[in-house]
């Protein structure tokens, strides 16, 4: 137990780390969600051109490890003139990267979608970014919420990467206080029990809005 | 068309047949055709329907009814032919070759409102929402004047007690009010019904029938594919029948002519003598002459209940 005293004593840090994964979290998981709204209307175009550029972005991201992404954002983009801090360098991987998977599951949502729906809003007058807006993703939202939440917790898991660019996030203030204390199990094993607590809170959240999306799917 | 008021019944200026009708054109098709592939699902179909008549298109399944309507508003284009709308031409801009964009398709669809088999009520939206959806967002009309008429229809499809339920909490009748409300409150030019009560229990579709029955008394102009015969026989003003894609029959009906003798007593029998066509095809039928159309709907085949459409 007493390892664990040392980590309560290291609690400063340990916030400071609980704050920047929250943050991290919180920004790449809105940003994503909104970009991906956006890149799932060029998945589905009936333009070919857009519709291939848009899965190629897509399936780039899936098949990379996320690891390689965030040494590309951190190491190549200054090379090529681009400089910004570590987190941003973290958040903006995380935000691209996770970017294609919303894309992707709202593509999924959108083609579950009843076609008389969205034929009905065509019918009614509907076109172009009003259709969009109006009649095809809140239906969309609705019917991906459990897959959005589950992505929200993969945001979580992914940030823990962000450590290798010395990102002030969980990990890598465990990792310092684990290192400087020589107490490995007591800090991994608090840092896991916090995560787990972001991702009960993350289901939770899930949960009240799947109730809320619940009457109001197809 | 105004909905909220008291409309004059059409019995008090029924038209005694399609061609003595004066009222204005409110649609006319012109040779549509259609095909899926190597199915020619509509051939050569023309069609005039003016205002305050309900039409009923009827025949069997596959013979190219719904493709029709649907036709009529741009969710099939066809192939070749011609649809105007209130003078205005559907799909291709006036005075041109060039398609429309479709922001303008969308300005033409929402003078037609439509009303469909399986409901497609958007699913995310309150029933109220659903009726004020389109007017507000399409029509950019003022949302306290749309929620004002909004709720008065929803009372006028029986819905009051529902307005703020989700369309997934509501029984089959009640979706097609609710989608015959939203269709309502766009104050369409014309209303389509593609098979209205098909995916109803029978028990539930009295009460759609009769939400389109007061329409039809009010004088909104409709076209109503359906398979319910005896309501078309009372309702419509003309029942057009339909086989392999292509208008076999096009008839005042009964109905019609029956209010109009009573509103004209017997000077119709006098200016109708029996059966008779006339130059353009369409039939001419008398008051009594009720053993002709009896005779007309068992040349249909039965009715399959399904939905009237081609194979993909």
């Amino acid at each position: 137990m007493g390892d664990f005293l040392i980590v309560w004593q290291q609690r400063g840090d340990v916030l400071e780390g609980l704050a920047g994964t929250l943050g991290l979290l919180v920004v790449s998981a809105i940003a994503s969600l909104v970009l991906g709204a956006l890149l799932t209307p060029a998945l589905m175009s009936r333009r070919a051109a857009v519709a291939r550029l848009a899965t190629l972005y897509v399936d780039a991201m899936r098949c990379a490890p996320f690891l390689l992404f965030v040494y590309l954002i951190y190491f190549a983009l200054p090379s090529a003139g681009i400089r910004m801090s570590n987190w941003w360098s973290g958040a903006i991987a995380l935000i691209l990267y996770n970017t294609a998977y919303m894309a992707e599951l709202l593509r999924g949502a959108w083609r579950e979608l009843p076609s008389s729906m969205i034929e009905s809003g065509r019918a009614y007058g509907f076109s172009g970014f009003t259709l969009l807006r109006r009649i095809i993703l809140p239906p969309v939202f609705t019917s991906a919420m459990p897959m959005i939440g589950n992505q929200v917790v993969q945001i979580v898991k992914d940030s823990a990467f962000l450590t290798i660019i010395a990102v002030t996030e969980l990990t890598h203030q465990m990792n310092g206080i684990q290192a400087t204390y020589f107490i490995p199990f007591a800090a991994f094993i608090t840092a896991i029990a916090l995560y787990w607590a972001i991702c009960l809170v993350i289901e939770s959240m899930t949960g009240l809005l799947s109730k809320f999306a619940e009457e109001r799917r197809a | 068309m105004n909905f909220s008021g008291d409309l004059p019944l059409r019995a008090d200026n029924a038209p005694l047949s399609i061609d003595d009708n004066t009222a204005p054109v409110v649609l006319q098709l012109n040779g549509i055709s259609k095909s899926f592939g190597s199915n020619h699902v509509l051939r050569d179909v023309s069609l005039k329907v003016h205002q305050g008549e309900t039409v009923c298109l009827l025949g069997p399944s596959g013979c190219g009814k719904s493709t029709l309507l649907r036709c009529i508003n741009w969710l099939e284009v066809p192939d070749g032919g011609t649809v105007h709308v209130s003078n205005q031409r559907m799909g291709v801009r006036d005075g041109s070759a060039h398609k429309m964009t479709d922001a303008e398709l969308a300005r033409s669809r929402a003078r037609i409102g439509m009303v469909f088999q399986h409901f497609a009520l958007w699913p995310h939206l309150s029933v109220l929402h659903n009726v004020m959806e389109a007017p507000i967002h399409v029509l950019k009309r003022p949302r306290d004047e749309v929620r004002a008429e909004a709720e008065s229809l929803l009372n006028r499809v029986g819905l009051a007690d529902k307005i703020n339920a989700f369309p997934s909490r509501l029984s089959g009748g009640q979706k097609q009010r609710v989608g015959i409300a939203r269709a309502l409150a766009m104050k369409p030019d014309v209303l389509l019904f593609d098979e209205p009560t098909s995916a109803l229990d029978p028990e539930l579709v009295g009460e759609v029938l009769g939400v389109m029955r007061g329409l039809a008394e009010e004088g909104a102009t409709m076209v109503i594919v359906t398979h319910e015969m005896e309501f078309a026989r009372q309702v419509a003003s003309r029942i057009v029948f339909m086989d392999a894609g292509e208008v076999i029959r096009n008839r005042t009906s009964g109905a019609v002519l029956r209010r109009a003798a009573n509103a004209a007593g017997t000077a119709v029998s006098r200016a109708l003598p029996g059966t008779s066509r006339s130059a353009s095809g369409v039939m001419k039928t008398a008051p009594h002459d009720r053993g002709a159309a009896a005779c007309l709907i068992q040349r249909v085949p039965p009715i399959a209940r399904a939905p009237c459409r081609p194979p993909a």
